[in-house]
């Protein structure tokens, strides 16, 4: 199943009719949880107290008074902004006459400054709940943010409105969330709020938009152009997801060849180590039909995540960004990575990691940060890992950060090296500076260094790599390792839960 | 011979070579077998040449050298910069030397580092391939010296043909048409008026003294030529302080027309024929052709008798080019000599069945020439199209960079040759010429030649880098090509606001639409089928039919799609489009049968939001494929304030930056420049749209940009 949760909009009752302007969408259950408040109520809907009508006259009455939402002039109103009615945006997000629908006769209770009046109450308050079909899967649209569903259904928020206060918790602990850019804002206290207590002047853009979430604090996963990019994105992610801890991850049907081989990988990585290279480019060579749907693609861009598939296999992929940062590992890239392996690990996909790491940053700023306590979080999320795990080391595989990288120590399945790998505790010029303090002859040191460890050897020989592998047939042996890994079957010891280093 | 590209009988092992090339899936993978069958079986297989030779050069050309030494069983030897090192010449030939830093003037052109390599691989010839160090007479000479051949004419020849002034009077000495003109002192505007009758209308009346074309006055009549000299004199006098004016012939809608020469050692001449290279921009050649459609029997033979006579004159050897102009009644005049292997020389192999590079190798060895004048054919009809990575909506090019990220030469297509030095996963870089490829199509005729270059065209898939293949295939598609009426203004008289793309006909973008749409059903139809068991069942998705909303550009159409087997019938614009073909979402190419008609689409991009890129009768397309609900709710969505393209400059190609004109604070008037950008070879200013205040200065000379980098913003 899958769930999507059009949710109660969170603005307080007094702003009862603001609320259709915060909408906050969520995927539950395998479903996807939209929360699409609804626009306000419809002016003349007197129906409820016509009491000579009969049951059946005023269900259909009220029925139709929901499914109007807050009347066209609402609607109107709404569009004006540039959004979407909560309505459509359930009609778009799931596979025509698939929506049915629940609830479609709350109304609120609330008698506080007049709202109890008749005009003000509206059927299918403020939010659209039911279950639909995303290509054919089940899904719930709802409206209830849910810790116990956490890992064991995908749940995914799509914020398309304003979302302030303790409301911003119900994203918070889905999967993913989602923003629409220049309408949706996150914020635990609003501008106002900020400026009488911290006298900071600061924009609802700034303080909160898609553009401060995706970049700056990693709240959010990505942001799309406007709502309906961003729900026909919405299905599209759906695609990759199983409905359920208890499903595998789904395979697609894929018109890429399994063995297709990829000659362009054998000399994407430049023969000088200190060049940067895309991963990215790898990661578009090997996978199906060039998809790869990224998670935070601008926020710790040292480290890439994200979902793709191989042979029609949803699988994730985390690799080192060269391109960033040397692709070191920072506080940053820590968690983002560390996230994303443990929701792949709870739904069952296997996760695929490029390994090209110089280490991990150093400075007072990321000791000062904990990078001792975040880079532990990456660590224990892929050593916790039972799904198959699949590595590759494309070049740089240095010191605590190679380990990390879902090496053969984290209970790696498959190890591979290309043959630019170099596993090693650091890079040459490094480590002969401190074996070699002093000494002259520092250059011919380095040669050596390089001849010894700045190769996959030494690690092959340590069978720390399964193999090395020519680039070319990296596709090929994926595919062919996720055949075999598909009935992996590993159990952690039991516990309550593992105490992940937060 | 070259086997089938001109060959009317293909030896049988070609054939099957031809066979196994079509039945391969792996096009890409298998280059060295196909470019086997483009080339011939040499012609003397047991004369002894050179056991080792060193090609001084890159790319394409250094390949295409490799290619004809293996044959001959020569051994090959690559030379490299650098960034060069895994590159495709350096791979297929049997020994290199990295001869310095990417800059050619580090190593392609660094004389000292590639002579250490000829010593240290013991090679016994050098060919140069064309540019780089190709015509430089100092190069032959310290070849020469350690006793090297150098694959070439010899020293006096590159020497004489190298200088302009020098090779026309070499040129008139061997009674060679030469421009007629008059270069001297004319008194009056009657004197000049005499010497333009002498010389016959249309003349060019310019300052001699004034380079190029600055000045120039073109008379068409005696009235004209009076005002000509009156304006050219009096810019002679006062800008150049040199009174000499220059009355020459001008040639009307010219053509550029060439003869390829071969000659021996021994004294020996023969010309194979012109090669037709009008279609240009800025000077470069962009589309060849072998023979030239405007040449009767008679003008060839003149033409390739003089281009003869001028190299024996010059005691020419090796093979070469004589460059003509031709004007509208078929007049010709020289222009110059090219002492080296051309670019478009594969044409010329084409149509006489020589392999050029073979004959150089032999000449340069001593060896007398194989055939006589009347042994060379014109066999067939052969074109060349130059495949850039260059951005053909600007200026018909402007230079390109990135990594191939998918690359697929069009050789399962019969009688299509490409000469290319590069392949998936190369990088395009500013150190070197764009150029990708030369596509070079052959057949009996020209409409088959022309036939099969549209289809090569269409196969070519290049991603990761912009191309010209929309220009390429709109050029040889053009009525005016397609019947011989062109000239070298041809791109500027054809696209006088500069190329715009394939412009769309009523079906051609039903057709478009059409197959847009149906591809966005196949991605629709796949997304629903999961393989793997759930726990909740997928309903299966049965519908056959479907409501969309198309767009492109500002146009919006809407489309009723019904599927019947394989056969997809689309309802556009009132009409029926039926579409069917092998809907592969994991292939770049997309072959498709549309309203019976055979057309091969490329699909670039598609994305969850309904945009669909496709290349389409050569030109890239995006066109936006939504349902009819989202296409209805889309009319709500808030169009985004596109950035003030007026008031930011923003480099259009990646270079180098070579001057910033203004600084903060300035005021500039529009038209104005602002910078100089140099990229390949070109330097490229950039003025200012309006007239405004500089508001920031974002680049310094020197520094390296990318394409769309921010130079300067205006207030």
């Amino acid at each position: 199943m899958a769930a999507i949760s059009v949710a109660r909009s969170s603005c307080g009752l007094i702003n009862g009719f603001k609320v259709s302007l915060r909408s906050v969408a969520r995927v539950k259950y395998g479903a996807v949880s939209v929360t699409v408040p609804q626009t306000s109520l419809h002016r003349s809907c007197r129906w409820y107290s016509v009491s000579h009508l009969s049951v059946k006259e005023r269900i259909d009455q009220k029925r139709e008074a929901a499914l109007q939402g807050g009347g066209q002039q609402r609607i109107e109103a709404q569009h004006k902004r540039g959004k979407l009615t909560a309505r459509e945006r359930v009609q778009l997000l799931l596979d025509p006459e698939s929506f049915v629908e629940t609830d479609m006769f709350v109304e609120h209770r609330c008698a506080d400054f007049g709202m109890e009046q008749d005009r003000n109450k509206f059927p299918g308050d403020s939010v659209v709940t039911g279950r639909g079909r995303i290509n054919g899967r089940l899904v719930y649209v709802f409206s209830q943010r849910n810790v116990m569903a956490s890992g064991v259904i995908p749940q995914i928020s799509l914020i398309m409105g304003p979302c302030a206060g303790g409301a911003v918790y119900s994203p918070a602990l889905t999967d993913f969330t989602f923003m629409v850019k220049d309408t949706s804002y996150l914020f635990i206290t609003g501008p106002d709020v900020v400026k009488s207590v911290t006298n900071e002047d600061v924009t609802q853009e700034e303080l909160g938009g898609a553009k401060t979430h995706t970049t700056v604090s990693g709240v959010a996963h990505r942001a799309f152009e406007n709502d309906i990019e961003a729900l026909l994105n919405l299905r599209e992610f759906f695609n990759f997801l199983p409905l359920s801890n208890q499903d595998p991850a789904p395979i697609r049907e894929s018109h890429d060849s399994s063995d297709r081989l990829v000659p362009s990988l054998d000399n994407i990585v430049p023969l000088e180590s200190t060049k940067a290279y895309d991963m990215l480019d790898i990661i578009h060579a090997i996978v199906d039909e060039r998809e790869f749907f990224e998670i935070m693609p601008n926020y710790a861009k040292n480290i890439v995540v994200g979902f793709a598939r191989m042979n029609g296999r949803t699988v994730g992929i985390v690799g080192n960004q060269p391109k960033v940062a040397s692709g070191c590992l920072d506080i940053n890239s820590s968690v983002k990575g560390a996230r994303f392996v443990r929701f792949c690990d709870a739904f069952n996909i296997p996760i695929i990691t490029f390994v090209d790491v110089p280490g991990f940053l150093p400075g007072t700023a990321q000791e000062y940060g904990g990078i001792i306590r975040h880079g532990a979080k990456l660590l224990f999320a892929f050593a916790e890992a039972t799904v198959p795990k699949i590595t590759i080391i494309t070049r740089k595989a240095y010191g605590g950060a190679y380990d990390v990288m879902s090496s053969k120590h984290l209970r790696g399945d498959v190890n591979y090296a290309w043959p630019t790998a170099e596993v090693a505790v650091m890079g040459a010029k490094g480590a002969v500076q401190i074996i070699f303090r002093g000494k002259e002859n520092q250059a011919e040191a380095e040669a050596e260094y390089v001849e010894k460890f700045a190769n996959p050897f030494p690690a092959a020989v340590r069978g720390f790599v399964d193999d090395i592998i020519e680039p070319a047939t990296t596709r090929k042996k994926i595919c062919q390792d996720l055949e075999v890994l598909a009935s992996k079957k590993q159990v952690n010891p039991w516990k309550k839960h593992a105490n992940i280093p937060l | 011979m070259i086997g089938n590209m001109a060959a009317h009988s293909v030896p049988s092992t070609l054939k099957r070579l031809l066979f196994a090339v079509k039945c391969s899936p792996l096009q890409s993978r298998c280059c060295v077998v196909q470019r086997e069958a483009q080339y011939s079986t040499i012609s003397s297989p047991n004369e002894k040449t050179f056991d080792k030779i060193l090609i001084a050069n890159r790319g394409e050309i250094a390949c295409r050298v490799i290619k004809t030494c293996k044959k001959m069983g020569i051994q090959t030897v690559a030379v490299h910069s650098d960034v060069d090192s895994s590159a495709v010449h350096v791979k297929i030939a049997d020994e290199a030397v990295c001869v310095g830093s990417a800059p050619t003037s580090k190593s392609y052109l660094n004389m000292d580092a590639i002579m250490d390599a000829i010593r240290v691989t013991g090679a016994q010839a050098v060919h140069p391939g064309y540019g780089f160090l190709s015509e430089n007479k100092e190069f032959a000479k310290r070849l020469a010296a350690e006793g090297v051949a150098f694959i070439g004419p010899d020293t006096h020849a590159i020497q004489a043909m190298g200088d302009k002034i020098e090779s026309k009077l070499i040129a008139k000495a061997a009674k060679v048409n030469t421009i007629p003109g008059f270069d001297g002192v004319v008194k009056t505007a009657e004197e000049a008026v005499k010497i333009a009758q002498q010389i016959g209308y249309p003349v060019m009346i310019k300052a001699s003294a004034g380079g190029g074309g600055k000045g120039m006055r073109i008379a068409w009549n005696d009235e004209e030529t009076r005002e000509g000299f009156r304006f050219s004199s009096q810019e002679a006098a006062s800008s150049f302080g040199d009174d000499r004016l220059l009355i020459e012939k001008y040639i009307d809608n010219p053509r550029h027309i060439e003869i390829q020469v071969l000659a021996d050692k021994h004294g020996n001449a023969l010309w194979l024929n012109e090669r037709e290279c009008s279609i240009q921009r800025r000077n470069q050649k962009v589309v060849e052709e072998a023979p030239s459609t405007f040449l009767d029997p008679v003008t060839r033979r003149a033409m390739g008798e003089q281009a003869v006579q001028l190299a024996k004159a010059v005691q020419y050897s090796s093979a070469g080019t004589v460059e003509f102009l031709v004007d509208s009644k078929k007049n010709f005049y020289f222009l110059e000599m090219n002492t080296r292997l051309q670019v478009e020389h594969p044409i010329t192999e084409c149509i006489t069945g020589l392999d050029l590079v073979e004959q150089m190798i032999r000449v340069a060895k001593g060896y007398q020439l194989q055939h006589t004048q009347e042994d060379i054919p014109i066999n067939g009809w052969a074109i060349e199209c130059r495949v850039y990575a260059e951005d053909p909506y600007k200026s018909f090019g402007l230079p390109s960079i990135g990594r191939l990220s998918q690359y697929q030469e069009p050789l399962n297509l019969d009688k299509v040759r490409v000469d290319s030095g590069i392949q998936e996963g190369s990088d395009i870089s500013i150190y070197y010429d764009p150029m990708i490829s030369k596509l070079i199509t052959y057949g009996a005729t020209r409409a088959e030649a022309l036939g099969r270059m549209e289809d090569a065209l269409d196969n070519y898939v290049i991603r990761g880098v912009t191309h010209n293949i929309p220009l390429l295939r709109e050029i040889i598609t053009h009525p005016r090509f397609v019947s011989g009426h062109i000239s070298t203004n041809f791109l500027p008289e054809v696209y006088p606001d500069g190329f715009k793309g394939h412009q769309l006909e009523a079906d051609a973008k039903r057709e478009l639409l059409a197959s847009a749409a149906v591809l966005y059903i196949a991605a629709e139809l796949r997304s629903a089928k999961v393989l793997s068991t759930q726990r909740v069942a997928s309903t299966p998705v049965e519908s056959s039919h479907w409501e969309l909303c198309v767009e492109l550009g500002e146009e919006r159409q809407d489309v009723q799609i019904s599927k019947s087997g394989t056969v997809y019938t689309v309802e556009i614009d009132g009409a029926k489009v039926e579409v069917w073909g092998a809907l592969n979402l994991a292939s770049p190419l997309l072959p498709l049968t549309v309203n019976g008609t055979h057309r091969m689409l490329q699909c670039l991009s598609r994305d969850a939001a309904g945009v669909i890129v496709l290349q389409y009768l050569g030109t890239l397309f995006k066109v936006r494929v939504l349902s009819k609900l989202a296409a209805e709710l889309n009319s709500y969505m808030p169009e985004k304030a596109s950035e003030d393209t007026s008031s930011i400059l923003r480099s259009p190609m990646p270079g180098t930056v070579v001057a910033v004109s203004v600084k903060p604070g300035d005021t500039v008037a529009e038209g104005q420049e602002i910078c100089v950008i140099e990229a390949m070879k070109m330097q490229n200013s950039l003025t200012a749209i309006k007239q405004a205040k500089v508001k920031s200065v974002h680049c310094k000379p020197g520094e390296t940009v990318g394409e769309g980098d921010l130079l300067v913003e205006l207030e």
